[in-house]
């Protein structure tokens, strides 16, 4: 029945999705690689893989690793295709001299797009190889096999294998836009749990990281910042630091001020003493955070309709409900500040970084610091986790311009704990308002959806952006920032997940793009899509209790989707949903579903926790997740990505939010930015639905939203009390009864 | 001159007595393992052992060490002779971007020389001061499980 009421749905009612095409040919980062195609640029074999000395197979591949495991995963997929162990695969780092041009890391494409064109290339190399091989032993490369790159004829020995065929020389081939890749029926190490290969060298303190790059000579900087994000310098006495021990230079042009020393504990002392000298003019333009969706829906705004769908009401609306939800201003919060090291050699400059984009943070540190973009060199090195646009591009033009004023040592620039709260990036803050229409059976016929947000990317995504860095911004000849760009559908930026996935007959959606930014903003884990999977999710619990349905029928009532109704069945199976506690007696067990920027992965979430009864706190006991991510690469990666992801997400629900006053940033280290602690953090227990048929999906944003909306509901289904802001309200819970 | 015992092995350092022992130990001894996080205390990734107990090394001034035995990651385990929590953290894969594990191994390993069975809560209240960003946290306690497991089955 079902079913067929929704054919006729979309095949009389009017379907209207809007598409922002950008017009100026300028791109906002989250939308450059989306347009990317899998190889575009990229189509010399050589570029993505070469037959190395010694029995390896070196894969180079344009996205890095931010300690998501997508090294491991990509060499799962190059492997395989190969017909090489494991053992044999080194993952180059990507280095703007040599690495394919595949813009970010982010977005979760990286399976989906690195791993397509890796699987192409591989696949590719394999048939020359192959070729190779029938054309030295007078036979058809038909009859020919591969055993971890040795060549077998009729799974005899043949003697040649991958190495000596090709004999130290180049593939000299283009990669085809498709080629002849394994059956998937075939594969052996894509699908199972490969051990990360970075594990090892990090547990054995060998040189793993970006910090652990010594270079001969090498000098330490600080920067030292204004208060706020639009102060500016008016004087510094920067005399007083010269006679300081080991400084060696202060750096000053424009608002921009950094001192280069000797030692690391020099560098901090000078630093703090211009700090003390340094007089400030301060806008005092922040707005009151305790008011941001008055803030919101007052500031200057850009509105973009997203969605309207006008679909044949099953039934009159008998009932109109309204909610309110909204969402502070949230950091990245990497365990470490960032840090970059740059050298100024003369004709060239070299710079390694741990942003996330090595090609457009070239061509954006180019243009600031005034060099070609072939002088500057980028190579990409680890550090700690990053979620999205942190101060790693910064910390990296920073260095950058400290080297142009410092040639011939290399410059360590490592931003303080300070620093990197105050001056990171940050998700956004949200106000969002729904408007839902139930018929007489308690189901949505109509939806409006309204939310108010700042951009969700101001990436510095090569020269035209380049005035999103910091550096840009404080020199004496400022590079203005570019105009604020919306990211458009499907993906979205404040808009992500916007749109339900639900089957309701009218749907409309309304971005109010914020185009004032007094506080610096971007991407941050799964963008608009955090706040929107919260909201939604929060209030189809609060219909479904108002309907008097149980949660999850009233989901499955109103989705199509037969994996998403899977997700969820799955999910009520695993979590025993039968024994859920009667509520409000503190006890409470919420769900929330998402598919991520509806078109990856499927992602359900239960949650259960206790309100403790003297102090009325929220304690998460034990979360259950179920992921439907097509064609599984690595189970325990992706295991591992939906745990890391339940918690940061429980982190950012339960404690998380930026403080400032007017004038400037009180967040300033870990006191007054608490994240969740071990005894604080609940057991996850991940379900895996694997889909080997279907595309492998993108997954590691895809818990950050059901998550908040669980906890939500939980702490409801517990109290009787609605949590509508993020982070939920830390006042104390009583309960209904 | 500061004369230490570092991973058994005795050093000397003509470096300022003020300077922070993760600096003497990052940049003058060029070892891998401490990590500079919040240089506040906060945060644990630049754990050392101290006399056995597990020290923030980012506020400790060299001075303070003089004289004494300083263990870093370096001096836990290697690769050919692991200790049972390296190994541990491997067999659980129990890091993403493994930017804290430092500080996990390094005042895991203080717990396991005072609590040989410790239980979980003793775990997690063990690393209560050790903040992981990723979310391994259960992975975490995993691993030394596993490892407390190993050295009490030896």
């Amino acid at each position: 029945m079902k079913t067929t009421r929704r054919q006729f749905l979309y095949s009389s009612g009017s379907l209207l999705v809007y598409f922002a095409i950008p017009t100026s040919g300028v791109m906002t980062g989250e939308t450059a690689a989306a347009q990317l195609s899998r190889l575009d640029g990229n189509d010399a074999l050589d570029t993505w893989i070469r037959v190395e000395a010694g029995g390896k197979v070196r894969i180079s591949v344009g996205k890095v690793e931010l300690g998501q495991g997508i090294g491991t995963a990509l060499a799962q997929i190059a492997a395989e295709e190969l017909d090489v162990e494991m053992a044999r695969i080194q993952m180059a780092t990507v280095d703007t001299t040599h690495s394919p041009n595949e813009s970010y890391t982010y977005s979760s494409i990286s399976i989906m797009h690195s791993g397509s064109a890796i699987r192409t290339a591989a696949a590719e190399a394999k048939r020359i190889l192959l070729d190779l091989a029938a054309e030295s032993l007078n036979l058809s490369s038909q009859v020919l096999t591969v055993e971890d790159g040795q060549i077998l004829n009729a799974s005899k020995a043949t003697g040649l294998d991958y190495w000596k065929l090709l004999e130290g020389r180049n593939f000299n081939a283009a990669v085809p836009d498709e080629g002849q890749t394994k059956s998937r029926e075939h594969y052996r190490i894509v699908g199972q749990s490969v051990q990360r290969l970075d594990i090892p060298g990090k547990v054995f303190a060998e040189a793993a990281f970006l910090v652990d790059l010594r270079l001969p000579g090498m000098v330490h900087a600080r920067v030292v910042r204004p208060p706020a994000h639009r102060a500016r310098l008016l004087s510094v006495d920067a005399k007083i630091v010269n006679s300081m021990q080991g400084v060696l230079k202060v750096v000053r042009d424009g608002s921009f001020l950094a001192v280069v020393a000797e030692r690391e504990r020099h560098a901090d002392l000078a630093a703090d003493q211009l700090r003390k000298s340094a007089r400030w003019q301060l806008p005092e333009d922040l707005p009151d955070m305790d008011q941001l969706r008055l803030w919101l829906k007052s500031a200057k705004s850009e509105l973009y309709p997203v969605f309207d769908r006008r679909g044949e009401l099953d039934g009159k609306v008998v009932r109109t409900v309204t909610a309110s939800f909204n969402r502070a201003f949230q950091a990245h919060a990497s365990i470490s500040p960032s840090v970059a090291v740059a050298l100024n050699a003369g004709d060239d400059l070299t710079i390694w970084s741990h942003g996330q984009g090595m090609y457009p943070l070239r061509g954006a540190i180019a243009r600031v610091v005034g060099l070609d973009e072939s002088q500057v060199r980028c190579i990409y090195m680890e550090a700690a986790g990053c979620y999205g646009h942190n101060g790693a591009d910064d910390a990296a033009c920073d260095a950058a311009a400290i080297a142009m004023q410092f040639p011939g040592r290399p410059i360590r620039l490592q931003w303080s704990r300070a620093d990197e709260f105050c001056w990171e990036p940050y998700g956004s803050a949200m106000a969002i308002d729904i408007k839902a229409g139930l018929n007489s059976a308690g189901l949505i016929v109509d939806w409006q959806y309204d939310l108010w947000s700042c951009p969700h990317s101001t990436r510095p995504a090569g020269a035209k952006r380049a005035g999103n860095l910091i550096q840009a911004q404080h020199r004496e000849n400022p590079i203005s920032p570019p105009p604020v760009r919306s990211i458009p559908q499907p993906a979205g930026g404040g808009d992500r997940n916007s749109v339900p996935l639900y089957d309701f007959a009218n749907i409309k959606v309304n971005k109010h793009l914020v185009t004032e930014m007094p506080l610096r903003v971007s991407a941050l884990r799964g963008l608009g899509a955090y706040a929107n999977i919260f909201s939604i999710e929060s209030f189809m619990d609060e219909l479904a209790v108002y309907s008097s349905f149980d949660p999850f029928e009233y989901r499955i009532a109103q989705l199509s989707d037969p994996r998403a109704i899977a997700v969820l069945n799955k999910l009520r199976d695993i979590s025993a949903w039968s024994q859920r506690p009667p509520g409000g007696d503190g006890n409470g067990w919420g769900i929330g579903f998402a598919r991520f920027k509806n078109l990856t992965a499927y992602v359900g979430v239960l949650m259960q926790l206790q309100i403790e009864p003297t102090k009325g706190t929220i304690g998460l006991q034990q979360a259950f997740a179920v992921i439907d991510a097509g064609l599984i690469v690595n189970p325990d990666g992706t295991r591992a990505q939906i745990e890391g992801g339940i918690i940061q997400s429980a982190s950012w629900t339960l404690k998380e939010q930026l403080r400032f006053t007017h004038s400037e940033i009180q967040t300033r280290s870990w006191a007054s930015y608490p994240i969740l602690r071990f005894e604080e953090v609940p057991d996850v227990h991940v379900e895996i639905i694997n889909r080997p048929d279907q595309p492998p999906l993108g997954l590691g944003e895809a818990a950050q939203g059901p998550t908040a909306a669980a906890i939500a509901n939980a702490v409801f289904h517990a109290t009787g009390h609605r949590l509508r802001n993020l982070p939920l309200q830390q006042e104390k819970l009583t309960l209904s009864r | 001159m500061i004369e230490f015992t570092l991973n058994g092995q005795p050093v000397s350092l003509d470096i300022e007595p003020e300077t922070p022992l993760l600096e003497a130990l990052r940049n003058d001894l060029e070892l891998n393992g401490p990590k500079f996080g919040c240089g506040l205390a906060q945060c644990g990734a630049c754990a050392v052992l101290v006399e056995g107990r597990s020290t923030r090394s980012c506020v400790t001034p060299v001075s303070a060490i003089a004289g004494r035995k300083v263990t870093t990651l370096e001096g836990l385990g290697s690769a050919a002779n692991p200790h049972p929590l390296q190994s541990a953290f491997i067999a659980e894969q129990a890091m993403q971007c493994g930017y804290c594990t430092n500080g996990m191994i390094i005042t895991a390993a203080a717990l396991l020389t005072t609590s040989r069975h410790p239980t979980k809560t003793e775990i997690q209240q063990a690393l209560a001061g050790n903040l992981c960003r990723c979310g391994a946290h259960p992975r975490i306690v995993r691993a030394v499980q596993r490892a407390a497991d190993k050295l009490a089955g030896d």
